[in-house]
């Protein structure tokens, strides 16, 4: 499977101002990596520059050992998928149309569309439920539907790697779980490496098999959420005070904030690592965290 | 979907997605072959009807060569070379606004909304006015204008990203100002240039001929395979510049040639006939309602050429007075786009 992807000593700047500082990463094939962070702490900045959208001040991303600014864009395009924030639907289109957009990288100006585009754009519309809407306008989508249509382009892209920008944004909270789901079903069935960026830490520590908190432009912590999310971490990545416990339903840890109008009963939350499962998935643990040592 | 393994060779479903590309397909030719029949249509009513009046049989016979005492001339002089300009610089605008309309994602993003036709317009007058130019002179100074508008767009827009608000918005400060040139000169100078000016800035299908047809075909013969071959790319290039760059367009080079093409083609029909008003502007919406919402090049250029064949018919036959094309386009294709907007009663439908 070609699918390993990282970054050396990244900087990513936009004019003058540097958004990710120097940034070492390494994204492990064949899971779920997500990315959190506060607002403005340079994660979408560094899904960007991992998908070769923006030019690195220095530094270098690599894609299977070659440096991804100096490959062909198209044969990137065949091997990483992108979802970005906020993509624009053209008007009066339908779903099989649009999905089929994402055939582009497998096209050239003499290979036009053929049947394996067709048979690509329906496993991609198959697996993300949504084929009996091929024929609707996008338009007439609920915003759940109009999500799973855009990651079904994605998919119909046929890559090994697939990186989303927050595609839970705007969604109701069964449709966040429905997204996260169908991605997860993806990376077990096809073994797709997949990199996330969620502002949700709790569905991100459900849904990580690798979980990054950045902070500032750096990798604050990263490894197994259940290593990672810590009430410290949540303190120094977040500037919240919050308890975690485990998550009743799937034992990774839940942020639970307090906020200024609650105060913590005292004892039941002091040692919150009580009750984790380690995660099976991850061998790689790496502690970057300044207040491990108190805990 | 949680029982179908993922991402498997699904026969049936592939057949369905099939069906739905075709029957889309299907509509688009069905609207497509409409408008080229109207086109056809109105083509022969405008050369055939009028004050001179051609049968067809005798139509026929001038075609093949045999000369007809009076009808011959006007025929072949006058009638036809102004009926294969309409349909020529109607498809010229009609893409031209297509292409800038669909790339900056905003149905105001027409090159005469957003200052290139201006640019012509006032680099023509000024010729016109100040240097006293005719004809070809006229016509090549509007080129110049057209091209140095565009440039100057081009340039601006990339400090601080080309989004389609931004350049509409700028289009707009530039026609502006060049509104103001053209007010300048036409106060300033004498009644007769200014009249001439004024029938020049309408547009208009009087100075038609074989030559100038001949020149504006062997432009298109260049330019439309262009719009053609960049127009797939636009397919992509509308889903949004990260999404275009994620799936392997390089999105600054295909905005620089669609630009240099849309430029050329409206450039090209306002050197020939002047900046027809609106028909850049109408064609993309107006084609977009008919076709059901979804923006396609050859129903544009269709209807460009529709809007400017009817807008001749009317002007010459219906209207008293020859008047000049262009007082008819804006007249007949903006109520046209109004009930056709009216009439659709789907939410964001606006072009």
């Amino acid at each position: 499977m070609q699918n390993k992807l990282e970054a050396r000593d990244l900087v990513l700047s936009y004019a003058d101002r540097t958004v990710v500082d120097g940034l070492t990463v390494e994204l492990p094939a064949g899971k779920i990596t997500v990315i959190v962070g506060a607002n403005a702490c340079g994660k979408s900045t560094l899904l960007r520059g991992l998908a070769r959208l923006l030019k690195p001040a220095s530094g270098v991303v690599e894609l299977n050992g070659r440096n991804i600014n100096s490959m062909p864009s198209r044969e990137v395009a065949r091997t990483l998928g992108l979802l970005p924030q906020t993509p624009n639907a053209p008007d009066g289109i339908t779903v099989a149309d649009l999905v089929g957009r994402g055939r582009y990288p497998h096209q050239g100006w003499f290979r036009q569309w053929n049947a394996d585009d067709d048979a690509a754009v329906a496993a991609a519309l198959e697996a993300t439920g949504t084929l009996e809407l091929a024929g609707r306008d996008i338009d007439e989508l609920s915003g759940g539907q109009r999500q799973r249509v855009w990651i079904a382009m994605a998919l119909a892209q046929q890559t090994d790697i697939l990186l989303l920008d927050e595609p839970t944004t705007f969604l109701d909270v069964t449709h966040q779980v429905e997204v996260l789901d169908l991605v997860t079903d993806l990376n077990r069935r096809a073994g797709t490496t997949v990199v996330i960026v969620l502002h949700d830490l709790n569905l991100a520590a459900r849904y990580a098999d690798h979980l990054i908190a950045m902070k500032g432009g750096c990798i604050a912590a990263q490894g197994a959420p259940a290593d990672v999310v810590t009430e410290e971490l949540v303190q120094d990545v977040f500037g919240l005070e919050a308890a975690v416990i485990p998550d009743p339903v799937s034992g990774t840890p839940m942020v639970v904030p307090v906020g200024r109008h609650h105060s913590r009963p005292a004892p039941a939350a002091k040692n919150p690592a009580v009750g984790y499962l380690p995660n099976p998935h991850d061998s790689r643990h790496e502690h970057h965290n300044p207040m491990e040592a108190a805990s | 979907m949680s029982a179908a393994p993922l991402m498997q060779e699904n026969r049936p479903a592939a057949a369905a997605v099939r069906d739905v590309r075709r029957r889309s397909g299907r509509r688009r030719r069905a609207v497509l072959a409409a408008l080229a029949a109207a086109v056809v249509v109105l083509f022969f009513a405008g050369v055939l009807l009028g004050s001179y009046t051609v049968t067809i049989p005798d139509f026929v016979r001038i075609l093949a060569g045999e000369r007809i005492p009076g009808a011959s001339f006007i025929v072949m002089e006058s009638k036809l070379p102004r009926a294969v300009t309409a349909v020529l610089i109607g498809a010229a605008f009609g893409i031209s606004g297509h292409l800038f309309q669909t790339m900056l994602r905003n149905p105001l993003a027409s090159p005469d909304i957003i200052g290139i036709s201006y640019g012509a317009s006032a680099a023509a007058v000024t010729a016109m006015v100040v240097f006293g130019a005719t004809g070809a002179g006229v016509s090549l100074a509007a080129l110049a204008g057209a091209c140095v508008i565009a440039v100057s767009l081009h340039l601006l827009s990339r400090r601080g990203g080309a989004s389609g608000a931004r350049l509409v918005l700028m289009g707009i400060g530039f026609a502006a100002v060049l509104q103001a040139v053209v007010n300048f000169l036409l106060t300033r100078t004498d009644v007769r240039t200014a009249a001439e000016s004024l029938v020049w800035l309408t547009g208009s299908l009087n100075s038609a001929s074989w030559e100038r047809a001949g020149i504006v075909a062997a432009a298109l013969v260049v330019l439309i395979p262009a719009a053609v071959l960049l127009g797939r790319r636009l397919r992509v290039l509308e889903l949004g510049d990260d999404f275009a760059a994620g799936l392997g367009l390089p999105v600054e080079g295909t905005r620089a040639g669609l630009l240099f093409t849309g430029v050329a083609l409206a450039a090209v029909a306002t050197a020939a006939a002047g900046p027809v008003a609106f028909v850049a502007f109408l064609a993309g919406p107006i084609s977009r309602q008919l076709i059901g919402g979804r923006a396609s090049l050859a129903a544009a250029a269709l209807t460009g050429a529709l809007i400017l064949l009817a807008a001749d018919f009317v002007a010459g036959n219906l209207l008293p007075g020859a008047l000049p094309v262009g007082v008819v386009t804006g007249a007949l294709g903006a109520p046209f786009l109004l009930w056709l907007l009216v009439s659709s009663n789907r939410v964001g439908r606006g072009g």
